[in-house]
């Protein structure tokens, strides 16, 4: 069904929903790329106001990508709850903004919201949303996940501790591990990238993580972040797997160049609870997404990227997870030419995440191609902590030796939360002031040789 | 008048982590030590040096004068060849683009191409074109030997601006090359601005993917040198043409010579 504007003597026509939510996008590399992003900035504002004026209930009656093709279409429209859609089941995208950002839509409201929102429905009226917007609406959700702590409490920020090694070398990970816990990273998870797939290195890796963990009683949870069948194998040789990772997108072809399918992820899922190793919950799967992955496997069916990854998300939710976040800038200035459009996207993909009720973190980073650098993490880093970013990585300097990239620092955390009065997950903060890494405040304690950590090594450095 | 209180005196350089000694197992910034919640200026500053070489990288042109006066001494001729994008913003945003030849390329190579060849070199900048300027010329220095001593046929050497990997396809076909072996930059690393990959594609015609090809990377002094680079680059490009075939196909080979 076509939708139309007119401005002055000039009549816009979109053809259908997708390409109207792809000229209402904000200008992004990708969309560029992809051939649907808006050709004027004027085509841009007039799919937004004919965006404004489109029916949420057009969204279940107009699948974005035809239902009988695709797995995630299915899953959005079979499990999209009438009851909690009811309520605003009569507002157009545009009256859905305005109630948004009122203050009628607090944290308890918007909670019971999210199983009657579609991705489609929240990345449409992400485009009409300023960045302040954006900010100011996911701040007011609060999604709670647990396995060995609490992540998402109000006045929270976790961080992923990321202790990556060109060549998985034990050594080498276990000393970025004991820098980044001494710096107090690592509540969110203590999360391997490794360089091979290899179901005997990953085990390796995943041992020396449960080693650690256990030697100084942690409270938190480890991860190495293979593909899905190969944590499954893993499983099943009783390898000690806390949680279960995977790159997901929003398309089923996207999934299947990813080597995934639902029922895939269902099975993992499924095996992964069975181990019963949380401690205070049961959200068990971790999930990494972010825009342009669609594209880049060809599988956008002329959606935007940013509809794309926020379709991501309902594959997400799906499964519970203790962590879900974007590596918003690691895809390339072909998708995200510089800081602003990665800036922008951070922000678009932690607001949808957060409205379909996610535990939405944000891989604040850039690669060497990008027209960005420190001053714009920064700047992202600063807005998304004021947005209530659930964790963000923790990467010795900033830099990432395995994957060649630049996320955040141990101590671009200990800044965030020093300006915003953010503390770490209540255990992991209890773990840090009795080994003496903290002072009880939230703080670091000055460094000292006499630290528990430093004084009884891992065995991995010895 | 009453006394000040006694101030401490600041302290201008933050004292190094006590686990400094920890630096020993890993290229990753750790220990680097803080003052208040910031990275002490000297591993800021060091930080911020390497980004700009990797900066500077990505912004570096071929040294064609340089390369061509090389590139005689292997007694080969050489074409000069541009992608479709016009300058750096397009190629990094139209990675469509840098895999095509412009149109003035396209026609100059239909009417300058002669002939077959076994094996067509290309030499495109990529993300670093600095790797071109400093690698191409000792790696084919040991190279070409090893080919021609086998009996191979070499085109002729091209360089390519703007270009990424996937051009060779369109050039090896215009060349009736029965193999494209592509030296380009590298995306820069903090640690390695300047690193060099070598793809090739057995039967290059426009349109395959990267399953197509096989990929000998890190190629720098202080990576994978050029004596072990040539070696393993003959080694397989012999076993392509050998068995008609690149990518899954070849990679187990592959595997095998790097065990």
């Amino acid at each position: 069904m076509p939708y139309r504007h007119v401005i002055r003597q000039r009549a816009y026509v979109f053809e259908d929903l997708k390409t109207l939510l792809a000229r209402a996008s904000p200008l992004r590399s990708g969309d560029v790329l992809a051939g649907v992003a808006a050709a004027t900035y004027e085509e841009r504002v007039a799919a937004q106001l004919a965006l404004a004026d489109v029916p949420l209930r057009n969204f279940l009656r107009e699948a974005l990508v035809p239902y009988e093709q695709d797995e995630v279409t299915r899953l959005i429209l079979d499990t999209h709850d009438a009851a909690a859609f009811a309520s605003i089941g009569h507002f157009t995208v545009g009256q859905l903004r305005d109630w948004l950002v009122s203050d009628a839509a607090d944290g308890p409201t918007l909670h019971a919201l999210a199983p009657g929102l579609t991705p489609e429905m929240v990345a449409a009226v992400s485009k009409l949303l300023r960045n302040q917007e954006l900010i100011a609406v996911a701040r007011r959700c609060e999604i709670i996940t647990r396995f060995r702590n609490t992540l998402g409490l109000r006045g929270h920020l976790a961080t992923r501790l990321q202790p990556n090694h060109p060549t998985d070398d034990l050594r080498g990970i276990a000393a970025s591990l004991v820098d980044g816990l001494l710096y107090g990273s690592g509540d969110a998870v203590i999360g391997i990238n490794p360089a091979t797939d290899n179901p005997q290195a990953v085990s390796q890796l995943l041992h020396m993580l449960d080693a650690v963990r256990e030697q100084y009683a942690i409270p938190t949870q480890s991860c190495v972040l293979c593909h899905v069948t190969t944590t499954l194998q893993l499983i099943a040789q009783q390898a000690p797997v806390d949680l279960t990772f995977q790159s997901i997108g929003g398309t089923e072809a996207t999934n299947t160049s990813f080597g995934i399918s639902l029922s895939l992820l269902q099975e993992a899922w499924e095996a992964t609870l069975a181990l019963n190793r949380g401690t205070l919950g049961d959200n068990v799967m971790y999930f990494e997404t972010g825009q342009g992955s669609a594209l880049s496997a060809n599988a956008h069916h002329g959606l935007d990227q940013q509809t794309c990854e926020a379709r991501a998300y309902a594959v997400a939710r799906r499964f519970r997870p203790l962590l879900v976040n974007s590596v918003v800038g690691f895809i390339g200035p072909e998708y995200l030419y510089d800081g602003k459009q990665i800036i922008r996207a951070a922000l678009e993909d932690h607001f949808c995440g957060k409205l379909l009720g996610l535990p939405m973190g944000m891989d604040v980073c850039y690669t060497n191609h990008a027209e960005a650098d420190q001053d714009d993490m920064d700047t992202l880093l600063t807005l998304l902590g004021v947005a209530g970013c659930t964790y963000i990585m923790g990467v010795p300097g900033a830099d990432d030796i395995m994957l060649g990239y630049q996320s955040t620092s141990f101590h671009d955390a200990l800044y965030l939360r020093r300006v915003l009065g953010l503390r770490t997950a209540p255990e992991f903060e209890a773990w840090l002031n009795q080994q003496g890494i903290f002072d009880g405040q939230g703080h670091l304690l000055p460094a000292s040789a006499t630290l528990q950590l430093l004084e009884k090594l891992p065995p991995a450095l010895h | 008048m009453p006394d000040l209180p006694a101030q401490p005196s600041p302290t201008p350089t933050p004292a190094p982590d006590p686990w400094a000694g920890l630096q020993a197992f890993t290229a990753a910034r750790i220990a680097l030590g803080r003052s208040g919640t910031s990275v002490p200026l000297g591993a800021a500053l060091a930080f911020k040096l390497a980004h700009a070489h990797a900066r500077d990288a990505v912004y570096s042109q071929l040294n064609t004068s340089e390369l061509l006066a090389t590139i005689p001494s292997l007694q080969l001729p050489t074409l000069q060849v541009r992608s479709r994008a016009q300058n750096r913003q397009e190629y990094l945003q139209r990675p469509d683009w840098g895999r095509q030849l412009s149109e003035e390329s396209r026609a100059q190579l239909r009417e300058q191409a002669r002939g077959s060849c076994d094996v067509a070199i290309i030499l495109a900048d990529g993300l670093s074109a600095t790797a071109i300027n400093d690698h191409a010329g000792p790696l084919l220095g040991l190279l070409v030997p090893l080919l021609r001593q086998a009996g191979f046929q070499l085109g002729p050497i091209m360089l390519a601006e703007q270009a990424r990997v996937a051009i060779g396809d369109e050039i090896g076909q215009l060349l009736g090359a029965r193999l494209t072996l592509v030296l380009i930059g590298e995306r820069p690393g903090l640690s390695a601005p300047h690193s060099l990959g070598a793809y090739f594609t057995y039967g290059p015609r426009p349109g395959l993917t990267d399953e197509a090809r096989n990929c000998v990377s890190n190629i720098r002094p202080e990576g994978l040198p050029y004596p072990a680079a040539a070696t393993k680059l003959f080694y397989l490009v012999q076993e392509a043409l050998r068995r008609q075939l690149s990518g899954v196909g070849l990679k187990d080979q592959s595997d095998l010579l790097a065990a």
